[in-house]
């Protein structure tokens, strides 16, 4: 079925989704995710990051990797295949099996009505993994490698099962039919302090045993340094940076990820914030700005940033999405910056 | 430092009966504190750890089926004792938004959608004071100026505001009337992390400018390092450590702070992080003795039948575990103090 073996795993480049938005008889269009690009290769797994707060798209992203949605324009590729050509058999046969998903609330992907362990039993049977026979162990045998046993979740109601154990559930579900891709939308939001450790080390643990590529969806930048290989932060659409979680966490580029590594709160009263931030800023414009959606808000803003759309540079390491990194900017940025400032007064 | 609330010994707990089962949840079971004045109180615990009901005991907001079982609540204003268990419906309401605040989780979802800001102000200004419209809108003006927000949102509607910009108006709402004793139930909990620091560098502002107590529930040990001056931790219905936030924060001594402390990702760290075995004991039918011992590594025999108390290791620092106080070295410290 498949034409070419390819090296890349999954494969985004220029990916758009526009929304229509009706009001009467005008329509506006919203662009949810807008020119995203970036690869994972099948060689390595790797856990790779979309982090961006609420409204970044970084859902509609997920969403269109896993065939739930249609892009607008741009390539997907998975294996070298279009996920929008496939014929619903054909993602039956195989893509679904290649491609899991596992979301943010673990109550409310499994009936409360229905035994837990029924979701593995019809996975098996539906993706037939397993003979009737065989089909304990082979239940069995995934469970362990989330950290549960059969003998545990067995005739249990989803109720009975801590959150942790029931995203455990969830995940094992996910890994019944030996994808290559999890789709992770916020696994650990829901969890516990206590608790969320124990799901992020399970996926870190997933990685290197079963070779499995995770792409996890987040707003929580502390455990996606924790435990992600790469990472893209989204802000309204765009991907404003990318690169290795220790360059683009450890020294953020893009103003945009400044403030968001800045504005984490720290339980270590050294780490205490010192500086304030401006309250009176109405960000609710900012996807239909001209130029650069951070001009809005950004402390090293230039004339150029208000009006044109900042192109991909390649800086230490990782792409960042602004022009303070351009060639002929990077002079003149810092007295553009202290002008601007002066006259924002 | 003068207590504004005193707690003693309460016990709240839910009593249901469905379906020919009766069913008691032990929600806050025996807690003991002191909530200084002008600083801010936090309470730190995970989900079902009982804080959300100690907050609505304080507030004497209880309604059937939690029952308080024994204790007692204390405001000690300067000019009035105020014992809140007991108050009727309409002292309540005399005292509630002038003197004591309540700013509710998920705030920025309470206010009317089909009114402008400025008329919710005016409603709510209104109910407690005897103003005129003008009056009302000139003093929502000022105070919006005093905490940094744009005027702009007076005139707006609450749809047309972002869900940070909602969130801090509401709170200028639930403290324009300078109320001294404010409770925030996860105040910044569901926001994004650059409008959480909006919300925090606000609640900071009006505690500076009114000098007004906050009693402040949030399960983000983030959180309370930036705005918590002492942090209480509950664990399934009981205080299991008190001290001031540096203390709880580097210095933790109860073995579930400490590995709630541990666990958290950082930063500048990626060593790996441990949760703690196990899962919260459900308040039905919770175990006997320490009510961590199942998953406490330090467990010895008497905290599987003896509860144990909170006792002071150092001024101002209380853990209620027998294998920290028992600690030869720390018997000292307990008999000072």
């Amino acid at each position: 079925m498949q034409q070419q073996p390819s090296s890349e795993l999954l494969r985004v480049e220029h990916l758009t989704k526009i929304f229509q938005i009706r009001h009467g008889f005008s329509t506006r269009e919203f662009r949810a995710v807008d020119d995203a690009s970036f690869t994972l290769t099948a060689a390595k797994p790797e856990i790779f990051t979309i982090a961006g707060e609420s409204g970044s798209g970084k859902t509609t992203l997920a969403r269109m990797v896993l065939g739930m949605e249609q892009p607008s324009s741009g390539i997907l590729q998975y294996k070298g295949r279009n996920i929008a050509d496939l014929s619903l058999g054909e993602k039956r046969a195989w893509f679904f099996k290649e491609v899991q998903p596992v979301f943010q609330d673990p109550f409310a992907a499994f009936s409360p009505l229905k035994k837990i362990d029924h979701y593995l039993y019809e996975t098996v049977h539906n993706y037939k993994m397993a003979k009737k026979s065989e089909t304990d162990d082979y239940v069995n045998e995934v469970l362990q490698q989330v950290g549960l046993t059969l003998a545990e979740v067995r005739g249990r109601y989803p109720n009975e099962l801590s959150g942790g154990q029931a995203q455990r559930m969830a995940v094992a579900r996910a890994l019944l039919t030996h994808p290559s891709l999890i789709v992770a939308d916020e696994p650990v939001s829901m969890l516990d302090a206590s608790l969320r450790m124990s799901v992020v080390n399970m996926f870190r643990d997933l990685k290197e045993q079963q070779q499995v590529s995770i792409l996890y969806i987040t707003h929580d930048l502390a455990t996606a340094y924790y435990f992600a290989d790469r990472i893209a932060v989204m802000l309204r659409g765009w991907i404003v940076e990318e690169g290795p979680v220790e360059q683009v966490l450890g020294v953020p580029l893009h103003p945009y990820t400044q403030n968001l590594k800045e504005s984490i709160p720290q339980a270590d009263p050294d780490h205490a914030w010192s500086s304030e931030v401006d309250l009176a800023i109405l960000d609710t414009d900012e996807y239909t700005r001209k130029g650069c959606r951070y001009a809005g808000r950004c402390p090293h803003v230039m004339d150029v940033c208000r009006h044109t759309e900042p192109p991909n540079v390649v800086a230490q390491g990782r792409t960042v999405k602004c022009f303070l990194y351009t060639e002929e900017h990077a002079a003149d940025a810092a007295p553009v910056q202290s002008a601007v400032e002066s006259s924002n007064d | 430092m003068p207590t504004i609330v005193e707690v003693k010994d309460l016990k709240a707990y839910y009593h249901t009966h469905a379906y020919g089962v009766e069913r008691t949840v032990k929600a806050v079971d025996g807690i003991t504190l002191n909530i200084p004045e002008g600083q801010v109180y936090g309470i730190a615990g995970e989900s079902g750890c009982g804080k959300s009901t100690l907050l609505k005991v304080l507030l004497g907001a209880h309604k059937p089926p939690l029952y308080i079982v024994d204790g007692t609540v204390r405001y000690l204003f300067d000019d009035a004792q105020i014992a809140t268990l007991s108050l009727d419906q309409n002292t309540l309401r005399e005292l509630r938004w002038k003197q004591v605040s309540y700013i509710p989780q998920g705030s920025m979802h309470v206010l009317n959608p089909v009114r402008r800001i400025e008329d919710i102000f005016h409603d709510f200004v209104a109910a407690h004071q005897q103003v005129t419209k003008a009056e009302s809108t000139e003093l929502t003006r000022t105070y919006l100026r005093e905490l940094g927000l744009p005027e702009k949102v007076m005139a707006a509607y609450p749809h047309q505001l972002s869900g940070g910009m909602r969130q801090r108006v509401t709170i200028a709402l639930a403290t324009i009337l300078s109320p001294k004793l404010i409770f925030a139930d996860e105040p910044t909990t569901a926001l994004d992390v650059i409008v959480q620091r909006g919300v925090i560098q606000i609640l900071k502002e009006i505690k500076r400018r009114e000098g007004s107590t906050f009693i402040l529930i949030t399960h983000d040990l983030g959180v309370h390092a930036n705005l918590a001056d002492h942090i209480a931790v509950l664990y399934a219905g009981k205080l299991v450590e008190e001290a001031d936030t540096r203390t709880i924060l580097k210095n933790p001594r109860h073995p579930y702070t400490k590995y709630l402390i541990q666990s958290l990702p950082r930063l500048d760290d990626r060593t790996t992080r441990i949760s703690i075995p196990g899962r919260p004991p459900a308040l039905d039918n919770p175990p006997d003795g320490c009510r961590f011992h199942p998953r406490c590594p330090l467990a010895i025999d008497k905290c599987r039948t003896v509860d144990p108390e909170m006792i002071a290791i150092q001024p101002g620092h209380r853990v209620a575990c027998h294998v920290v106080t028992e600690a030869p070295e720390e018997v000292s410290h307990a008999a000072t103090a």
